[in-house]
């Protein structure tokens, strides 16, 4: 069972009522992806006119670790040069941060996107061969992994990839190619879970 | 007038933060537009029969480094300004490839699960709870892979410093680049159409 083009531009793949959204409508074919480039582009170049820096989405994750942490255990947390970095030096609500306010914003923009296009309903997405529990395990799992990667790299796919690789910054570009050939290495060997 | 406004002190760190949630929604509303809250639509990137995730985040790319270099080049916006993450080769190399490994075992990307969240998915709600666990797992392990995570550290690097040639070509360069990826981007699509 290999899904066509067509069941791919459906937002979900989970095999039940496959057109209806909360709504009760039938959701909106996707925007153009060269379209959504460009306002995602113009986004972009907003945050490096406005602020002089770009999107992430990891830092927050980050910022709110080190504050659990922080709280739980602050000792601990003040003795760890990582988490440290994001407690500053305490006068600052660790959750008082520019990308922590950028997350929450992304999922107001993603939901009002949603709502608009008739594509939000509570689903579990993924290929017809695994479980909606498989497919929850390795969700989180892949969650995990990206986050502990983009420790190591100082950003992902948004803070590295799109922000860097636009500003030309070299290290931001090897993260990108990396983050491109981690994915395709192993795209084979996970293949079934999504198709 | 002089960018970015916010390193000129046109406003204050109060006011960062409603600019943060303004452009997340812009980003996130984008994102959301294009697909990426549905983990099928971005792995298909890496079975290469629908590149939308290339072609979003490579339009998005040239757009913002277009924008930035004709306002730099105006005068109107300082690039030296803006925030570059410093490059340290080799734990940017690892850690791109971990970011892959984690993308397609989960889905998602930090920034892309938020909108799948947002859209309800309950595998992108499970990825996002996977992600300061990976955070976690980084923070405690920092004092034995601290001196990894500064190897290769050659401070803020730009392309165009690291290959000596001006900046002018080599955002010639990579709109060439993109051009050229986007006209192979569809050739593939079509080759790789499942039947």
């Amino acid at each position: 069972m290999s899904p066509t083009a067509q069941t791919l531009n459906e937002p979900w793949g989970d095999g039940r009522d496959a057109t209806r959204a909360v709504d009760g409508a039938a959701p909106a074919p996707y925007m153009n992806p060269y379209l959504a480039g460009i306002g995602l582009g113009l986004v972009l170049l907003a945050a490096f006119v406005i602020m002089g820096r770009g999107l992430g989405a990891s830092g927050a994750v980050n910022a709110f670790v080190a504050w659990v942490v922080g709280s739980l255990a602050p000792a601990h947390a003040q003795s760890n040069a990582f988490l440290a970095e994001y407690l500053g030096d305490g006068t600052t609500h660790p959750l008082k941060a520019w990308l922590v306010f950028e997350v929450l914003g992304v999922f107001a923009g993603a939901l009002l996107s949603g709502l608009l296009a008739h594509r939000v309903r509570v689903s579990v997405e993924k290929g017809p061969r695994v479980s909606a529990g498989l497919r929850l395990a390795l969700a989180f799992s892949g969650g995990a992994t990206m986050a502990f990667g983009a420790a190591l790299a100082r950003g992902c796919t948004s803070g590295q990839a799109l922000t860097g690789g636009s500003m030309l910054n070299a290290g931001s570009w090897v993260t990108m190619l990396a983050i491109f050939g981690g994915a395709y290495a192993l795209a084979y060997f996970v293949k079934w879970q999504w198709r | 007038m002089n960018t970015p406004f916010y390193k000129y002190g046109a406003f204050g760190d109060e006011t960062s933060l409603v600019v943060a949630f303004v452009i997340g929604i812009g980003f996130g509303f984008f994102l959301e537009r294009a697909g990426f809250g549905s983990a099928r639509k971005l792995v298909s990137q890496f079975y290469l029969n629908d590149l939308a995730v290339f072609k979003v985040m490579f339009t998005a790319i040239v757009t913002a480094m277009l924008g930035t270099t004709y306002l730099a080049w105006m005068g109107v916006l300082d690039l030296s300004l803006v925030y570059l993450t410093p490059t340290v080769l080799w734990p940017q190399l690892v850690g791109g490839l971990v970011l892959g490994i984690g993308f397609v075992i989960g889905g998602y990307c930090p920034g892309t699960s938020v909108a799948s969240v947002a859209t309800g998915r309950l595998d992108g709600l499970a990825f996002v709870l996977g992600l300061p666990v990976g955070t976690l797992l980084f923070a405690e392990a920092f004092p034995w892979i601290r001196g990894f995570y500064e190897n290769g550290s050659v401070g803020v690097q730009t392309l165009p410093g690291v290959f000596d040639l001006p900046y002018g070509l080599v955002v010639f360069a990579v709109v060439l680049m993109a051009l050229g990826g986007f006209a192979g981007a569809s050739w593939i699509e079509k080759k790789f159409q499942p039947r």
